[in-house]
């Protein structure tokens, strides 16, 4: 799918033998053959089936729970809610991305005392089929009061809203206001002096821009099956994004010690952040603990959009001012997050990553996270980022138009680089944002003129910070020379070759001659979350790690058979070497026996982040005047990605992340009625992109290498989400002279902004 | 010594000083430094012997995950930042 894909390649790049090529991907047959085994598909003898029982209502008080009807149905063997959960008030638990409320956690799996949204799970049954589990479930009688509602940001804001929580209060950098309130946090960050900056400017514009919740889509709906042990011991069987993360928060939860739990992570269809927090597993866990058998829980699809975090809806001003020669001299931003019905959404990163593209002297940011009647929002591909660039990205078109200065000049004149000092306050160190913006300026596609009416041409930048955190990996060397590689990390995105590529290539060996594994959490080291755009930096630095230590140990290896001193064997292109004798890896291999035994490698890191993925993307519209449909007629990626090391796999991730920001910025959202009920939570009425909405998204990698990995990797998962709203809102502009500040950018709203502009017929 | 910048939500708390000068060679030093001049900083940046909870040091633009225990450079540059994760 990919039509440009040439690594810009510098004269001093390393020259590799496995990284940048194209290798099949060691999974794939078992996923286009069916036989790779997804949670839904495991089947245990003496299986259960449970059913989770969800709230009709947006927000309402649980007055009783009574299962005297379910139980008495023949084949029901365990009910279980939130009475069955232990007492977590005022718990955290550190999950590796940050610190978590274990209460608010625990009231999100099985709700406590009051239900915060509609589809909040409250209690849930098992029984010997799931037809029976259907029936037992709408035997549950649960008596709730409902009460007043509230699903928009700012509304969720003001002193008179619905309070969701009665111990949240607004914290302020560690202090918490006098009242409770829905907004759970407020961070400010500010440098130079705003005042002055704006007064300097020349041109000054500032913009409101409000976003709806949509969802991560992923295919896989959740599932996971559980089977509390005669000893004691739960085995839990699932989808996740983190198998330590899931490890961690189930024990947590159940007050169990992590060695008590072992999570064995299933294949995944699909997680984009939307597979890190729990929802099944401590249910599952619970029905097992009392009937006695393995439980499994699966969601239909309604389920998933009304029960799982979505990414927040939001509302977000940016003001930016410029001088006249095109230089930004002063920022200000404000932005409210959705938290969804708990604290801790995607505020922090929105308020880091509103300007992170620019050098700004003078800027203030102000964020809010806002607690409503909404699902938990969880994070979704650069959680944060695509919101706020939306605003600053749609303004920054504005500045430039105003300016009269080429978009892609204007962005280059004010490009972030190494040494520009972010308003959050860390400076960035040697990154890719001018490299990303002048390939985008020598593109064909921005070098060819577009003709014809109502069609217009935007473009928009975008960042994310990709995480280092923990992996750990070890890989045993076989005789026949190939070697078979233990991971942590679960595979959502290629990573399994992306990682066993740098194996190969530090052993000089095939990457088809290592063999990578995904292991459960008894199998192999801790190792944090697939997310934040980490496996291929961090556990490929593991894997890089582990291929030194086998050639340490090899050399040894070596050193005995030629009786030498291991310290002058070389190792290059998988060759040992010394003084004019030689041995292949492969042929080492089949000595091992004979010279000691096996030969392991481990490794375990933690590097640090962030390593800062810039990209750029430009698109072109044809917008229909009568019906306000948007048709993409090109569309074109640049982004940075470090070293590409299995550059289909980079293309993929771009061109994926690619659409799912047009799906975002053209036709999804949450659609909410009066009394705060999702009244789309299915794939007929909630419109994802198909293949027949979007062209072939064309692809072009740049390549600065990232200075803290070996082979320079930066993660380049979640970066192609972010730029794609803006730069259709700067299309749709171009193609009809109107500016769309909301989002979606649906057929009903461009024909209502054309209509109100007397723009369509 | 390090340069440590005071978050903009405390510098009302830090007679407007934006960033110090701190001899530490901890991040547990420089906020224990800081909390000796300004006593007002008490529990604004660490709780109970950790970081606060959605917070997280960056050491001269790395982003530690060691926390308290994360070590600072005679020449560090030092900044508390929301602590981010990813999707």
């Amino acid at each position: 799918m990919t039509a440009s894909a040439k690594p810009a390649a510098s004269s001093s790049a390393p020259q590799y033998k496995v990284l940048g090529t194209r290798p099949i991907r060691h999974d794939g047959t078992d996923k286009v053959t069916g036989r790779a085994i997804y949670a839904a598909d495991l089947h245990l003898p003496g299986m259960a089936y449970g059913r989770v029982i969800r709230s009709p209502h947006a927000h309402a008080r649980i007055r009783s729970i009574d299962f005297s009807a379910a139980l008495a149905l023949p084949g029901v063997l365990a009910v279980t809610s939130a009475a069955d959960m232990p007492d977590l008030k005022n718990k955290f638990a550190d999950l590796g991305e940050g610190r978590v409320n274990l209460a608010h956690l625990g009231a999100n799996c099985l709700a406590q005392g009051k239900v915060l949204y509609r589809g909040h799970a409250v209690a849930a049954v098992a029984a010997v089929s799931p037809h029976v589990a259907e029936e037992a479930a709408k035997l549950v009688r649960i008596e709730y009061e409902p009460l007043p509602a509230v699903t928009w940001v700012l509304d969720a804001m003001k002193p008179n809203a619905p309070l969701l929580h009665d111990d949240v209060f607004t914290e302020s950098m560690g202090q918490l206001s006098d009242k409770p309130s829905n907004v759970s946090r407020h961070i400010h960050f500010e440098q130079g002096d705003v005042q002055r900056g704006f007064a300097q400017a020349d041109v000054v514009i500032e913009r409101e821009y409000r976003t709806a919740s949509v969802h991560q889509g992923y295919i896989e709906p959740h599932a996971c099956t559980a089977l509390w042990n005669q000893d004691g011991h739960v085995t839990i069987w699932t989808a996740t994004q983190g198998s330590f993360s899931c490890r961690q928060q189930v024990a947590e939860l159940l007050e169990l010690p992590v060695s008590r739990v072992t999570v064995v992570p299933c294949e995944i269809g699909g997680g984009f952040g939307g597979k890190i927090p729990i929802y099944l597993e401590p249910v599952a866990v619970l029905l097992s603990r009392k009937c006695g058998r393995p439980v499994k829980l699966t969601m239909t699809r309604s389920d998933v959009f009304e029960g799982t975090g979505p990414t927040p809806g939001s509302f977000v001003r940016v003001k930016l001012g410029a001088t006249r020669d095109g230089k930004l001299v002063a920022g200000e931003a404000w932005l409210a997050y959705d938290a969804g019905a708990f604290p801790g959404g995607m505020i922090g990163p929105g308020c880091m990553c509103v300007f992170s593209c620019y050098e700004i002297p003078h800027a203030r940011v102000d964020g809010y996270d806002v607690c409503l009647n909404k699902p938990k929002t969880a994070a979704y591909r650069a959680p944060g980022a695509t919101q706020a660039a939306f605003a600053c990205e749609s303004v920054i078109d504005e500045l430039a138009e105003r300016l009269n200065i080429d978009p892609i000049e204007f962005r280059l004149k004010n490009a972030a680089k190494e040494g520009t000092r972010r308003v959050d306050g860390p400076v960035y160190p040697r990154i890719g944002l001018v490299e990303v913006l002048e390939a985008a300026r020598a593109s064909e596609h921005w070098n060819t003129p577009l003709a014809g009416p109502w069609r217009g041409r935007g473009v928009a930048a975008g960042y994310w910070f990709n995480i280092g955190l923990k992996s750990s990996a070890s890989a045993s060397v076989n005789a026949d020379g190939t070697v078979t590689l233990v991971e942590g990390s679960t595979d959502i995105g290629g990573t399994r070759t992306s990682v066993a590529m740098q194996l190969a290539e530090t052993l000089g060996i095939a990457a088809e001659d290592v063999r990578p594994q995904v292991a459960d959490t008894d199998s192999v080291g801790y190792t944090d979350v697939t997310g934040g755009s980490r496996v291929t930096f961090a556990t490929g630095l593991a894997a890089y790690q582990v291929g030194l230590d086998i050639r340490r140990q090899m050399a040894e290896r070596a050193a005995l058979l030629w009786e030498c001193d291991p310290a002058l064997v070389r190792f290059e292109d998988g060759v040992f070497r010394t003084d004019g004798r030689s041995i292949t890896f492969k042929e080492l291999a089949a000595k091992l026996h004979a010279t000691g035994g096996p030969v392991v490698g481990r490794a375990a890191v933690d590097p640090e982040g962030p390593t800062h993925g810039f990209g750029a993307h430009i698109v072109d519209v044809e917008v229909d005047p009568d019906t306000g449909k948007v048709t993409i007629l090109r569309y074109t990626a640049v982004q940075d990605a470090g070293k590409a090391v299995h550059p289909s796999y980079v293309e993929g991730q771009m061109q994926g992340g690619t659409v799912q920001g047009i799906g975002w910025a053209l036709n999804e959202e949450y659609w909410f009625d009066d009394r705060g009920q999702m009244r789309n939570a299915s794939f007929l009425d909630y419109r994802m992109p198909t293949a027949l909405d979007v062209p072939m998204i064309e692809t072009i990698i740049v390549e600065v290498p990232n200075p803290d990995h070996p082979y320079g990797v930066r993660g380049v998962g979640e970066t192609p989400i972010v730029p794609p709203p803006a730069a259709l809102a700067n299309a749709i502009y171009r193609a009809t002279g109107v500016r769309l500040r909301e989002l979606p950018m649906s057929p009903p709203r461009v024909w209502a902004a054309l209509a109100a502009a007397g723009k369509s017929s | 010594m390090a340069t440590v910048y005071i978050p903009a939500a405390l510098r009302e708390l830090t007679e407007g000083v934006e960033c110090v000068k701190v001899e530490a060679s901890t991040v547990r030093q420089v906020i224990a430094a800081l909390e000796a001049r300004w006593p007002a900083l008490q529990g604004r940046l660490r709780q109970q012997d950790e970081l606060a909870a959605g917070l997280a040091v960056s050491i001269d633009g790395a982003i530690s995950s060691r926390g308290l225990l994360a070590r600072v450079g005679p020449e560090s540059e030092v900044h508390f930042i929301p602590a981010i994760g990813g999707g």
